[in-house]
C-alpha cells in the first residue's frame, strides 16, 4: 500500500506522462529527446561514469575485503568501522569533501581533477567502496579453506588456487557487489552536482535541470524513463546472482575462517593496497575537509566558520541559519526513520514467511522484489515523480505538496529497502522450528511474533534505525526537489552554500558539511554496536 | 498457514472429552501427507508431490509411550509434524479423545514437541525457556518459578534456572528442551529424534531417563527415532515405518520374535 502510493503510482504516473501528451499517445516526446546530441552525451557519460566507478571499487575493493575479512588483527573492527563510513556520508559531504581536494589551490589541485569525468569516478569510488569490501568480504569469510587447500595439495601455485578457485566462489558476491555499485554510481545525484559542477552533468542531473530550470516536464520523463530502464536492467542481474548466491551458501562453513596476518607476500601486498586505498582515498578527503573547514575566510587558521552556522550566510544565501537547518533534518529524519520502520519491518516479516504454496511463494518473492526497486530507482526520479502526482493522491482532493509530512515520506521510501535489507536476512535466519517449539508450547500467532521474532530480530531492528536514520539525514536527491525554503535540510543548505560566490559561503559549507558527516558518524557507530559481530546483512 | 475461527468447537469436545478422565487418546486414520517436489524452484511450475505417508493409521492410549521406527526419509517425522498440525493432511483424520483436531491451530492443540536439536529459545536461559509455556498460559509468577525448578530437578538440572543456552552441553540442552515441553503438561509430547545429535553413550544413559520421566509425569508420548536400541529401551509399543507406510505396531519383544512381515524382520535384523 505504501509502495503502491508513494513509490509506484508516483512512476507510472511519470511514465506516462512520457508516453501520452493532451489525453493522447504521443511519441514524439521521445523522438524529440533521444534526437538530441546532448542526450546520447549524457547517457555516454552516465555509463562511462557507471562502469568506470564500478570497475575501479571492485579492484580498490578486493584487497580490503581479504584483509579485513580473512585476516585478524588489532584494530581490525574499527578499519572495518572506517571503510564503512563513507557509505552512509551524505552524498553531498562526498562531493564537498572532494571539491576542496581538487579545487586548484587544494591538495590535489595539481592533478586537474575538478568538474572531470575522472574527479567524480574517485569521489563514486570512495563512496561505493564499502559495498564491495562488505559484500564480498561477507562471502570471503565463510569460505570453506578447505577447498583452496585442496587445491593446493594438488600443486597448484598461489596464484593458479586465486584464479581457479577463491575467485570462482567469490564470483556471486562479486557480481552482486558489483551490479549494486553500478546501481548507486548511475543514479548518484548530489556527488555528481558537487562535483560538476556547470561542465559536467549525467541523466540523473539532468532530469533535476529540466525539472527545476527549464520546467521541461515532458523531457524529463523520458529521461527519468531511459533511466528506469538501466536500473531495472542492473536490478535484473542483481537478482539472478543474488539467488544463485543464496544457493551457493549452502556449500559454505559456518565458522569464520579468517587467520592472524603473516608475513608472507600475499598478506604484506593486500595490507599495501589496503592502506593505499584507506589512506588515499578516505582518510585524505575526510582529513581535508575537516582542515579545510577551521580556515577562515580570511585565510587563518580558527572557528570562524562554524560561528557563521548561526547565520544566513554571506549575502543572504539561505532562508535559515545552518543551525535551523540542522534542526530540520533532525526533525525530518526522525519521521522518516519511523515510517521507514514500521513499512520496512512489516515487508521483512512477510518476505520472511516461508508459505506452502507456490503462488503464494511467488507472491513473496515478488514483494521482495518490489520493495528492493526504490534502492535502484533514483531519488531524483521519487521526488520527481512525488511533484508530479501527489497535487491529488489517489483523486482526492488534498495538496501533499504542500504537506510537511511530503518530504519525510519521500526519504522513507529511499530508507525502506535498507531496513528490509537489514532486517530480512535476521528473520530469514531464524530457525522455523522455533516458532514451531513455541506454538507447540501454547502461544499463538501474534504471541509467537512477540516473543521469538521480536527479541531475535531487535538487535537487526537497532541497526535498521541507524540506517535510516543516517540514510534520511544525508538524503538530498528527493528532498532538494520538494523541501519549501523554510524547512531545508542540511544537505540542501550545503548545496546551496556551495552554489553561491563568497569565500564565507565557501567555508560555512565546509563546516556544515563535517557537522553533517560528524552527526552521521555517530548514529552509525551506535548502530553498529547495536549489530554485534554477527548478521551480516546486504550491505 | 495457521486458521483460526474453526479451531474452538472441536477444542471444546476435546476439552471435555478429557474432563471424564482416561479418554480414548491419540488415533490417527488413513492420514495421507504429501509435499511438494522440488520447493527450491521459486519460478518453475512444480505440481509433482511426494507422497511421504501413505495411508497410515496408529493409535496411542493415553499414558502409553510409542515409538515409530524406521529409516530416515520413511515418513515418520512427517507423520509426527502432521499430528503436531504443523503439516496439512491430505487426507484422513487425527483424532484426540474422539475429538477431530481438523482445523485446531498448533498452540491449541495442547500437544508438546521436542526437536533432535532442541531448538531453545537463544535469547532465554535454561529457567525461562522452561518456562515460556507456563507463560503463554498465564501460569502467576510464583507458581511458574516453582514449576521450573521442580522440573529442572526431575530432568537432572536442579539449579540451572539462570544457565545461558549457550553454556549447556548437548545433553543439558535436550534435558531442558524435555522439561520445556513437559512443563505446560501437553496431553500428548511428540518427540523427534530427540536424542539423535548425542553420542552413543549419553544416548544410552538419557533413553532410560526420557523413559522414567515420561513415566513419572504420566505423559502420553509419541517417539520418533531411526535407532532400534533407543525405540526398545524408550517405548511401550514400536511402529515400524517404510516408505510412507507403517508395517507392523506392536511390543518390543513381540516386534522381535515374530514380525509381521519379511520386510520387518529385514530391517530389524538379527
Amino acid at each position: 500500500m505504501f509502495v503502491g502510493l508513494f513509490f509506484a503510482w508516483p512512476v507510472a504516473m511519470l511514465v506516462a506522462r512520457g508516453f501520452v501528451a493532451d489525453g493522447a499517445l504521443d511519441l514524439t516526446g521521445f523522438a524529440d529527446v533521444l534526437g538530441r546530441p546532448r542526450t546520447w552525451r549524457l547517457v555516454g557519460l552516465t555509463l562511462a561514469q557507471s562502469f568506470l566507478g564500478t570497475g575501479f571499487a571492485l579492484v580498490a575493493g578486493l584487497p580490503v575485503a581479504f584483509l579485513l575479512y580473512r585476516r585478524t588483527f588489532p584494530g581490525r573492527g574499527l578499519l572495518r568501522g572506517l571503510v564503512t563510513v563513507p557509505f552512509v556520508l551524505p552524498t553531498v559531504v562526498v562531493g564537498v569533501a572532494f571539491r576542496s581536494l581538487f579545487v586548484p589551490d587544494g591538495a590535489l589541485g595539481f592533478l586537474g581533477l575538478e568538474e572531470t569525468l575522472g574527479g567524480i569516478v574517485v569521489a563514486l569510488v570512495f563512496f561505493n567502496l564499502a559495498v564491495v569490501v562488505r559484500t564480498v568480504g561477507g562471502l570471503w569469510e565463510r569460505l570453506d579453506p578447505r577447498t583452496e587447500q585442496a587445491a593446493a595439495a594438488l600443486g597448484a601455485s598461489p596464484g593458479r588456487v586465486w584464479w581457479t578457485v577463491t575467485l570462482p566462489s567469490l564470483a556471486p558476491a562479486l557480481v552482486s557487489a558489483a551490479s549494486v555499485v553500478f546501481l548507486f554510481c548511475a543514479t548518484a545525484f548530489g556527488v555528481v552536482m558537487v562535483l560538476g559542477g556547470a561542465r559536467y552533468g549525467t541523466v540523473e542531473t539532468e532530469i533535476w535541470v529540466r525539472t527545476t530550470q527549464f520546467l521541461d516536464l515532458r523531457s524529463a520523463a523520458v529521461l527519468s524513463i531511459l533511466q528506469l530502464v538501466v536500473v531495472a536492467t542492473a536490478l535484473a542481474v542483481s537478482a539472478r546472482t543474488r539467488s544463485r548466491r543464496e544457493a551457493a551458501l549452502h556449500l559454505v562453513s559456518d565458522r569464520t575462517s579468517a587467520v592472524p596476518l603473516r608475513r608472507s607476500r600475499g598478506d604484506v601486498a593486500a595490507v599495501a593496497a589496503t592502506a593505499a586505498v584507506v589512506g588515499g582515498l578516505i582518510l585524505l578527503p575526510l582529513g581535508g575537509l575537516a582542515l579545510r573547514s577551521f580556515r577562515g575566510p580570511d585565510g587563518r587558521l580558527g572557528l570562524a566558520n562554524y560561528a557563521a552556522l548561526g547565520t544566513t550566510g554571506e549575502r543572504g544565501a539561505l532562508t535559515v541559519t545552518v543551525w535551523e537547518a540542522l534542526g530540520n533534518s533532525l526533525r525530518t529524519a526522525a519521521w522518516a526513520c519511523a515510517i521507514a520502520l514500521v513499512v520496512g519491518g512489516l515487508v521483512a516479516l512477510l518476505a520472511s514467511r516461508r508459505p506452502r504454496g507456490t503462488g503464494a511463494r511467488r507472491a513473496v518473492s515478488l514483494l521482495d522484489g518490489l520493495f528492493m526497486l526504490p534502492l535502484g530507482v533514483s531519488a531524483v526520479t521519487v521526488g520527481f515523480g512525488f511533484l508530479v502526482t501527489l497535487d491529488q493522491p489517489l483523486g482526492v482532493e488534498y495538496d501533499l505538496r504542500t504537506s510537511p509530512a511530503l518530504v519525510p515520506i519521500a526519504q522513507a521510501v529511499v530508507a525502506v529497502p535498507l531496513v528490509t535489507r537489514t532486517v530480512l536476512p535476521v528473520l530469514r535466519a531464524i530457525d522455523p522450528r522455533l516458532r514451531e517449539v513455541a506454538g507447540t508450547l501454547g502461544a499463538g500467532p501474534w504471541a509467537v511474533l512477540r516473543t521469538v521474532d521480536l527479541p531475535l530480530a531487535a538487535r537487526s531492528l537497532g541497526l535498521a534505525v541507524g540506517f535510516a536514520f543516517a540514510v534520511s539525514l544525508g538524503e538530498f536527491g528527493a528532498t532538494s526537489f520538494l523541501v519549501r525554503p523554510q524547512s531545508e535540510t542540511l544537505p540542501v543548505v550545503i548545496f546551496r552554500l556551495i552554489g553561491r560566490p563568497g569565500a564565507e559561503n565557501y567555508g560555512m559549507a565546509l563546516a556544515a558539511s563535517v557537522v553533517l558527516a560528524a552527526l552521521t558518524a555517530v548514529v552509525m557507530m551506535l548502530a553498529e554496536r547495536l549489530r554485534g559481530d554477527h548478521g551480516g546483512g546486504e550491505f | 498457514m495457521i486458521s483460526r475461527g474453526s479451531g474452538t468447537g472441536s477444542n471444546d469436545a476435546v476439552t471435555a472429552a478429557r474432563a471424564d478422565g482416561g479418554g480414548a487418546g491419540l488415533a490417527v486414520r488413513d492420514v495421507v501427507v504429501r509435499y511438494a517436489k522440488a520447493p527450491g524452484g521459486l519460478w518453475r511450475r512444480t505440481r509433482a508431490t511426494t507422497v511421504a505417508v501413505d495411508h497410515v493409521s496408529l493409535d496411542v492410549d493415553q499414558g502409553e509411550i510409542v515409538a515409530l521406527l524406521g529409516p530416515s526419509g520413511c515418513g515418520k517425522s512427517s507423520l509426527l509434524r502432521a499430528v503436531a498440525g504443523l503439516e496439512p493432511l491430505a487426507d484422513g483424520t487425527v483424532t484426540w479423545d474422539d475429538g477431530d483436531l481438523t482445523g485446531v491451530p498448533v498452540h491449541r492443540r495442547q500437544f508438546g514437541l521436542m526437536f533432535q536439536d532442541g531448538q531453545l529459545f537463544p535469547h532465554r536461559d535454561a529457567g525461562r525457556n522452561v518456562a515460556y509455556g507456563l507463560e503463554a498460559q498465564h501460569v502467576p509468577a510464583p507458581e511458574r518459578a516453582e514449576r521450573v525448578a521442580g522440573l529442572l530437578e526431575l530432568v537432572g538440572l536442579a539449579g540451572y534456572e539462570r544457565r545461558r543456552v549457550a553454556t549447556l552441553s548437548g545433553g543439558e540442552r535436550q534435558r531442558v528442551a524435555l522439561a520445556r515441553a513437559l512443563a505446560p503438561r501437553p496431553r500428548l509430547l511428540l518427540l523427534d529424534e530427540p536424542l539423535s545429535a548425542l553420542d552413543r553413550r549419553l544416548r544410552e544413559r538419557l533413553a532410560a531417563e526420557v523413559r522414567r520421566v515420561l513415566k513419572e509425569t504420566g505423559t502420553t508420548a509419541l517417539f520418533v527415532t531411526h535407532d532400534h536400541d533407543e525405540a526398545f529401551a524408550v517405548a511401550d509399543r514400536v511402529g515400524v515405518m517404510s516408505g510412507g507406510r507403517l508395517l507392523q505396531v506392536a511390543p518390543p519383544e513381540e516386534l522381535r520374535e515374530k514380525p509381521a512381515t519379511a520386510e520387518v524382520a529385514e530391517f530389524l535384523g538379527p
